[in-house]
C-alpha cells in the first residue's frame, strides 16, 4: 500500500512530539523572541528564549503547524535547552544538513530531532522541518539591545 | 461523459505516468493546467520552421512569424468575443496584466481620497497592485464582504461602491472556493458610479464560455498556462476607449511610431502596449490551446466539470470531519474544491495524497486575506479540468480516506 512509505516520514516519535509538544506556550522572562512564517502554507511559529550569560536557560514555542513543523519545534526545544548560543547555532546547521540527507556531526546532541532525517526523501517538506530552527537562528542573530525582533510582528 | 473525458485525457501525454509507484491523478489545475500534444507540436513546428522576430523583417520567416502571432490575437479576440483585435494585448499573464493596469490607471483615474473596491476572495495578484496604487495615491482600498457560503455579498457590494469609487476589480471565479461571481451585475453597479470595471478571469476563461462584451467588463485579464497553453503568455483585454485613455507601462522597440531625441510617439493599438520582442511562441501555443478547447466546446467542458463535482460531493460529504469551503449549490461553482479534514494539517494531507499519486495543493493559495476571513491558516485544494475522469474522482476519494486513516489511526 502506497502510504507505507509515509512511515519513513511520520515515525511514532515524530507523531508523539506533534501531538504532545514539549515546551509549547510562553515564557515569563523572555530575552529574545521571533515570529516566523512558513511562506508556502502561511503557518506562523513563535519562539521565545530566556538567555543568560550566553546560555539558553529556557525556551517556549507557540503557533499552528503541520505534524513536521510542530514535531521539529518540540524536538528543537529539547535539543537546545542548556546549550550555549554557539552550540545551538551549530546544532541548527547540523539539523539543516540532516534533513537534506547529510550525516550530522553531533548526532547525539540533536536528540529526537535526528528522527526527522526521513524528511530528506520528501523535499517539499524540508521547509516545514527547518522552520523552527530558522526562527531560532533569526531570534539569536536579531538580538540588538532589546533582543526582540519586531520586523515580522505585523504579519496578521 | 465518462467516455469523453477518458478520450480527452489521451491527448495529454504527461498524464500517462506513474509517480511514487502510483498512476498520476493530477488535481492541481487551478495552479496550472497540462498541455495537449497539439500545443506542444505547435511550439515545436514554430521553432523548427517559422521562428523569426515579428513586425521587423521583410524576409519570409519574419512574415510567417508575424502573421502567426497576429492570427493568434484574432483567435483570442474571437474566443472572448472582443469587438476588435486592437483590444487584445498579449502580456506575461494575469499578474502582469493587473500590474500594468494598476500603473496605467494611476494617473488617469485616481486622486487622493478616491476609493478602489476589491473583495475578500481575491488572489494576491488582484490585491497587491491596487494596494500599492492606493498607497502611492493616498486612495482607499475597500473589500466587499462574503456571505456565509462564500458568495460575494451583493448587499455589501452596493454599499462599498460609492461616488468616490474609481476602480472596481473583482475575480470572475475564486481560485479557492470555485464560486462564480455575477460579473455583469457588478459591472453595472460599478458603471452606475462611473467606476472602471476590471475582471480577473484567470480561473474563468479556462473553464467556461466568456464573452467580454456581454459582461460589459472594461478590462479583463487571464493567463495562458491555466487553459492548456504555455507559461509566460497571458492577455489583457481592454475596451478601445479605455485603452486609448491610458499610457503604456513599458517603452522600447515594437511599440513606437516615431522616435525623436526628446520625445517619441506610439504605434496604434494594440502595439503601443507591447514593448520589446513579445512571447511569439507563447501566443501561437495559446491560440492552439484555444483551438483545442473550442473543438471540444467550452459548454461541454463546463458541464463535464460540474458533473464530476456533482458525482464527487456526496462522497466527500460522507467523510467525517471534512469541511468544504464555498457554495453548497453546485451550480454556482466550478471544479475547484478547497477543504480541510479535522485534525490533519493540509500540508501533511498533501504529502500523503502525493504518495497515492494524487497531486493536490496545500497552503494559502495566494489568498491570505481570504484565509483570514475563513479563519483557516491554510486549506487543501483539489481542482478538476476536462481531462479529469470519474475514475480520478474515485481515486481522490480513496486516497483521502486512506490518508485520514493513516493520520488518525496509524497504519499498523
Ligand atoms: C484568480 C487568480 N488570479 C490571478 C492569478 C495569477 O495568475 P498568473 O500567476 O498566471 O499571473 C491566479 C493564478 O494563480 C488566479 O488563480
Amino acid at each position: 500500500m502506497a502510504l507505507t512509505k509515509l512511515n519513513q516520514l511520520y515515525r511514532a516519535v515524530i507523531v508523539d512530539h506533534s501531538k504532545n509538544p514539549r515546551r509549547r506556550g510562553t515564557l515569563d522572562n523572555t530575552t529574545a523572541q521571533i515570529d516566523m512564517k512558513n511562506p508556502t502554507c502561511g503557518d506562523v511559529i513563535q519562539i521565545q528564549l530566556e538567555i543568560e550569560n550566553d546560555i539558553i536557560k529556557d525556551v517556549r514555542f507557540d503557533g499552528s503547524g503541520c505534524t513536521i513543523s510542530l514535531a521539529s519545534a518540540s524536538m528543537m526545544t529539547d535539543a537546545i535547552l542548556g546549550k550555549t548560543l554557539e552550540e545551538a547555532l551549530c546544532l541548527s546547521e547540523d539539523f539543516s544538513g540532516l534533513v537534506q540527507g547529510k550525516d550530522p556531526e553531533n548526532e547525539d546532541d540533536l536528540g529526537d530531532a535526528v528522527m526527522l532525517s526521513g524528511v530528506a526523501k520528501f523535499p517539499a517538506r524540508i521547509k516545514c522541518a527547518t522552520l523552527p530552527w530558522k526562527a531560532l537562528e533569526k531570534a539569536l542573530s536579531d538580538k540588538d539591545g532589546t533582543g526582540f525582533d519586531s520586523q515580522l510582528k505585523h504579519d496578521d | 461523459m465518462t467516455f469523453q473525458s477518458e478520450k480527452w485525457k489521451k491527448d495529454f501525454p504527461i498524464l500517462n505516468q506513474v509517480v511514487n509507484d502510483e498512476p498520476l491523478v493530477y488535481l492541481d489545475n487551478a495552479a496550472t493546467s497540462q498541455k495537449p500534444e497539439v500545443v506542444l507540436d505547435a511550439l515545436k513546428t514554430y521553432y523548427l520552421t517559422n521562428n523569426a522576430n515579428v513586425h521587423r523583417g521583410v524576409h519570409t520567416l519574419a512574415e510567417r512569424a508575424t502573421s502567426q502571432y497576429e492570427n493568434a490575437r484574432e483567435t483570442v479576440r474571437r474566443f472572448i468575443n472582443a469587438r476588435e483585435t486592437a483590444e487584445v494585448l498579449f502580456t506575461r499573464g494575469t499578474t502582469t496584466s493587473l500590474n500594468w493596469l494598476a500603473q496605467s490607471l494611476e494617473d488617469t483615474v485616481i486622486e487622493p481620497g478616491d476609493e478602489i473596491v476589491i473583495s475578500y476572495m481575491e488572489h494576491h495578484s488582484n490585491i497587491i497592485p491596487w494596494q500599492q496604487l492606493a498607497k502611492r495615491k493616498q486612495a482607499k482600498l475597500n473589500y466587499i464582504e462574503l456571505t456565509e457560503d462564500g458568495h460575494l455579498d451583493m448587499e455589501n457590494a452596493r454599499k462599498q461602491m460609492t461616488e468616490k469609487t474609481k476602480i472596481v476589480s473583482l475575480t470572475h471565479v475564486s481560485n479557492v472556493m470555485g464560486v462564480v461571481n455575477p460579473i455583469r451585475e457588478l459591472a453595472d453597479l460599478a458603471h452606475s458610479k462611473n467606476a472602471v470595471m476590471v475582471v480577473d478571469g484567470a480561473q474563468a476563461v479556462p473553464h467556461m464560455p466568456v464573452d467580454v462584451e456581454a459582461l460589459d467588463a472594461d478590462f479583463y485579464a487571464f493567463s495562458g498556462h491555466k487553459m492548456l497553453g504555455p507559461t509566460g503568455i497571458g492577455v489583457l483585454y481592454g475596451k478601445r476607449n479605455w485603452l486609448e485613455r491610458i499610457e503604456p507601462i513599458e517603452f522600447g522597440g515594437e511599440m513606437i511610431d516615431f522616435v525623436g531625441l526628446q520625445d517619441s510617439t506610439w504605434k496604434e493599438l494594440p502595439w503601443k502596449f507591447e514593448a520589446g520582442t513579445p512571447n511569439i511562441s507563447g501566443a501561437i501555443g495559446l491560440a492552439k490551446a484555444i483551438d483545442y478547447l473550442e473543438t471540444i466546446g467550452m459548454d461541454a467542458i463546463m458541464s463535464h466539470e460540474q458533473e464530476v463535482v456533482k458525482y464527487l460531493m456526496p462522497k466527500l460529504e460522507k467523510i467525517e470531519g471534512l469541511t468544504i469551503y464555498g457554495p453548497k449549490n453546485l451550480n454556482d461553482r466550478t471544479g475547484v474544491i478547497a477543504f480541510n479534514i479535522e485534525g490533519i494539517h493540509p500540508h501533511d494531507l498533501a504529502t500523503a495524497m502525493d504518495m497515492e499519486g494524487v497531486a493536490v495543493r496545500a497552503g494559502h493559495h495566494c489568498t491570505q486575506p481570504l484565509m483570514n476571513y475563513l479563519s483557516q491558516p491554510a486549506t487543501a485544494r483539489a481542482s478538476f479540468y476536462l481531462y479529469n475522469t470519474f475514475s480520478d474522482a474515485d481515486k481522490f476519494v480513496e486516497a483521502l480516506i486512506a490518508t485520514k486513516e493513516f493520520f488518525l489511526n496509524g497504519l499498523d
